[in-house]
Formats: structure tokens, sequence, C-alpha cells
């Protein structure tokens, strides 16, 4: 520590030259503390996810078996049975969620950052902020009312329009915040060379600022994936297997919902194993989508 | 082959603020034409009217007549067309960071629908020699990103991307004003084999460099054109006082 001050180098012009003082000790002291805080945060930050995590595994490992994961619930009373079917509707429904979803939230962020700089921009901004900030039960009560009373019976199709409408907001500015990332100087070039604006919006500057966009959509994929309200009477769940797109389905959240109320231990247990599938899953498509993005990477992007 | 440049009566506004002020130039065709002046003094919103990338700035408009070659600029012309033939360089590198070298060059012909592969690896191969970038990038050309070079291989990227659409003129606006001496040299020898094939406008505050590489020079001052002239005239000697106070270094 006492070197640093000897490091300073010696003044060779004795008058003018200013004379900058050595750190104190006080300033050193500040300095660890202020990083030390800094990892502090990034401790409690993380420790929630690693609790949850931990005591999923632990509650819910034991029930994790080939039947969990390839057989229908059984009958209350019956030991078994899994929620493989819950599995394939979660995915359903998600699948339905993210093709709607995914398209309209990424065009209306293209619109708000590339062409969207007005009023009628800033109308949408807002109307989006606050879509984002509706419950998701009231999501589920507009998809009951467009979808579900107009097909006379709930859905995996009605399930997805409520998850749908969930990710737009979030996708919606998140590619916003992205595209205005990306420097008008790359928008020059390709105009520069002939390239009319909507090519230039898709081919340039999407594609440049392409891994912050999927960020976002992995953003409201990963915090839909969850939701059990928007399900509750919309996909409505299904205890049997059902591969149609205009039947109740079943789906993961819903199911845990149901077995965590009741009354059977064993349901309870399935509700613990439900979970950790679930939350596994997700991590699971979220960093498969993330390898894919860096594998199409080049060095030095 | 390159085409001249004629500029009557050329106004420039950033929303009230007017940027140029009347502006008349001639531009002979496979020539260079340097243009210099102090900062903030419009030769960049010049050359950026001269292929209608001025009027992409928000509440930025242009009144007169600029005829490159046959087009008019500001009659009939779709901008997308005019600048598929005029082709620019900016003064920062700005090469897609997301693409590979080749993807960079080949960018303007893959996006406007050009799609012959094998003509597409000719012209890249060609553009990256025309730019003297060839034989530094051959053996990385979809392995490396165009981020991934140095700054004056980034510029040099980017001038084989301008050729790649094969234009009639290259507009560069201070080309090497991120460059070292090095690179900044490279580019100066560029610009006088390019010349044989393409007319070139060139926006630089370096006097020296445009004594080296222009055979016309035009000085503006304030948004005005003070003086346009063969170079040694300009920089040996100058009709105008303002003109000759800049050149020699008195102020700016």
């Amino acid at each position: 520590m006492a070197s640093r001050r000897k490091g300073l180098p010696e003044m060779t012009t004795t008058s003018t030259a200013i004379v900058i003082p050595p750190i104190s000790l006080w300033r050193r002291i500040v300095d660890r503390a202020m990083t030390g805080v800094a990892v502090l945060t990034v401790i409690l930050v993380l420790l929630p996810l690693g609790a949850i995590f931990a005591y999923l595994i632990y509650k819910g490992i034991g029930s994790i078996n080939l039947a969990f994961l390839t057989q229908t619930p059984k009958p209350v009373g019956e030991p078994g049975g899994g929620m493989a079917n819950a599995i394939l509707g979660s995915a359903t429904i998600l699948a339905i969620a993210s093709l709607m979803g995914v398209p309209l939230g990424i065009g209306a962020g293209i619109y708000l950052a590339e062409y969207g700089r007005n009023r009628y921009g800033d109308i949408v901004r807002f109307v989006s902020d606050v879509l984002n900030g509706v419950p998701s039960i009231v999501i589920g009560i507009v998809a009951y009312a467009i979808v579900v009373l107009r097909q006379k019976h709930f859905s995996a199709l009605a399930g997805g329009v409520a998850l749908a409408i969930m990710m737009v907001p979030t996708i919606a500015r998140t590619t916003e915040q992205m595209l205005l990332l990306v420097p008008q100087a790359i928008r020059e070039a390709a105009y520069g060379l002939g390239v009319s604006r909507w090519r230039t919006t898709l081919s340039i500057t999407l594609r440049t600022a392409t891994s912050g966009v999927i960020t976002g959509v992995m953003l409201a994929f990963a915090r839909v994936a969850g939701e059990t309200a928007p399900l509750l009477f919309t996909a409505f769940g299904n205890q049997f297997w059902n591969w149609k797109l205009d039947q109740p389905t079943a789906a993961l959240s819903l199911q845990i919902y149901t077995y965590a109320l009741s009354p059977f231990d064993d349901w309870h247990r399935q509700a613990w194993a439900g979970s950790l599938v679930l939350i596994v899953l997700i991590v699971g498509a979220v960093s498969a989508v993330r390898i894919a993005v860096r594998r199409g990477t080049l060095a030095g992007a | 082959m390159g085409v001249g440049i004629t500029v009557e009566q050329l106004n420039a506004y950033y929303g009230k603020t007017q940027a140029l002020f009347d502006i008349n130039l001639n531009v002979l065709a496979n020539h260079a034409t340097a243009l210099i002046g102090p900062s903030g003094c419009g030769k960049s919103t010049f050359i950026r009217c001269l292929n209608r990338m001025h009027e992409t700035i928000p509440d930025a408009r242009v009144e007169g007549k600029v005829r490159i070659g046959d087009l008019a600029v500001y009659n009939g012309t779709s901008a997308t067309q005019l600048r598929r033939r005029v082709g620019m360089v900016f003064q920062k590198p700005n090469p897609f960071p997301t693409m590979s070298i080749y993807d960079n060059v080949a960018a303007g012909l893959k996006l406007n629908g050009f799609r012959n592969r094998k003509q597409l690896d000719e012209i890249v191969e060609k553009s990256l020699h025309s730019s003297a970038l060839w034989d530094e990038v051959k053996d990385s050309l979809h392995k490396k990103s165009g981020a991934s070079l140095s700054g004056g291989q980034q510029q040099r990227l980017c001038i084989a991307r301008a050729l790649s659409v094969q234009p009639e003129v290259l507009l560069m606006d201070e080309p090497c004003s991120a460059l070292d001496p090095i690179s900044t040299g490279k580019i100066e020898d560029l610009i006088f084999q390019l010349k044989e094939q393409y007319t070139i406008v060139i926006v630089t505050h370096n006097m020296q460099q445009a004594a080296r590489v222009a055979e016309f020079t035009g000085f503006f001052l304030l948004g005005k054109m003070i003086e346009f002239d063969k170079t040694e005239k300009v920089f040996t000697n100058p009709s105008d006082k303002r003109t000759e106070d800049y050149v020699t270094g008195r102020f700016g």
C-alpha cells in the first residue's frame, strides 16, 4: 500500500506543477466497502433463485420417474400416474402463444423504434406499458370473452391467445430499446448502398439487434410459461391426453395449482415434481435458444 | 465509368437552420474533388445532399438542382435508385457488425435482390482487391465478423462494400479522420487508383490530403462555397483572402 504512494511520479518543475494527493486510506476503505456492497446485492438477488431451485429439487426429485413423464393423471385414490398430458399441453399453449405473440411484439417494436418517433408512437408506448401492468387474470377474462365464448368451449387456442397478449408488450418494448441501440451509422451504411428503408430495417437493423431482441422474447416467454391465472378459464385443464387445439387442454401450471390445493399427500408430491419439471423446461428452452443463437454468431461480432 | 456532377443553387436546411447557401459546383468525371473548410462549414451536409442522405434526418430539407450524370437527383429519381449509383464512405468505419466480411461486401447486392452466387464471389473478391484488403482477409472471409477487423481495415472494408454495387460516383466523408497514418496512406493510394473508374468527392480536414489526392478543391466557410478551383491554385495562389487565411493556417 505504501508503495502506491511512492509510485507517483516526481514533479520536475516545482513552481507550476499541480500536486495530486496520494489516494487516502479513507478512499480506499470506501472503495472496498462499495465493491463489497455490490457483491452482496448480487448474492441477495441470486439467493432466492438458488433457494427456490434447491427446495424444488429437494421436494420434487423423489416423485419424478418415468411414469410421471409418460402417463396421464390417475383418478383420486389410485397412486401413481403422471403429468405427461400437462407437459404436452403447456408446450402446445406456449407454442401457440409464441407464434402469435412474438411476431406481433417484434412488429410493434419495429414500429416504435423506426417509425414511431411521434405522437402515435407515444400512444402505442403508453398503451403497451399499461397492458404490461394489467393483472394476468384480467387478460384471462379477455381471452375468455373473445375466444372461449365464441367457440363455446375451453381450448388450447384460448390459453395461447391469453398468453400471447401478455407477451406482446414485453417483446415490443425490449425490441424497441434494442433497435434504438443500433447506431444510426449502420442504417446510413445500408441506405448508402441503395437499400430501401423496410429492407434496411429487417435485414440490417433488426439483424444487428438480434441478440437483444431474443433476450426480450425469452424474457416474455419465461414470464408467461409459468402463468396459471390466465389459463384457468381459457385452457381450463384436462385429465386426459388431448391433441386437439380447440379442446380443453392440460397445462403444468394448472395441474400444479389443482394438485397443490388438493387434500391428498400423493398429489402434493406430484405438484412439487410438476413445479420442478416446469422450471427445468423453462431453463432448458431458454438455454437452447441462447446456444442456438451463439452458434450462429461470428467471431468478433 | 465515372460521371460528372452539376450542382445549381443548392440550399440545405436542418429545420429552420440553413446549413448551405446557394452552392454552385461542377465536378468533373473521373477526377477527385476535395472539399475543405473548418468544422461545421457544411462540407458534410453538402456531400450528403448529393446522394440524398441529408433527407434521412428528421426535418432536414434541400432546395436546388443536382445532376449526377443523366440523373436529376431531386427530380424524378428515387433515393434508392440514386444511391445504387452514388456510393458513400463515412467518417467512422461502419461495417455491419453481425455480418461476416464476405456478407458485408456482398450486402449491397444481396439486399437489392442479386442472387447469382458465382458472380457474387467474383465481385466480392474484386471489390476487396480494389480496396487493397483482399490479402489481409482472404482466409477469414466467412469466419470473421466485419467488426473484428482493425479500424483501418474496417474502413477499407466499407470502401469495398461501397464499390461492390459498382457506383459511378464515390462520396467520401472524411474517410481517414479516424485512422492512423499508415492506414491513411493506404486509403490515399486507393483513391488514386479508384479515380480511373469513379468520380470521387472527398471531404477532408487534412489539407495535405486534399493536396495529395485531389485535382480540384472547394473551400467551404459558414455554409457557402468561397472558392473552387484546381487544387494547386487553391493552395498556392487562392483568389479569396479567406481561402488564403485558411490554407496558410491563419484561422480554422
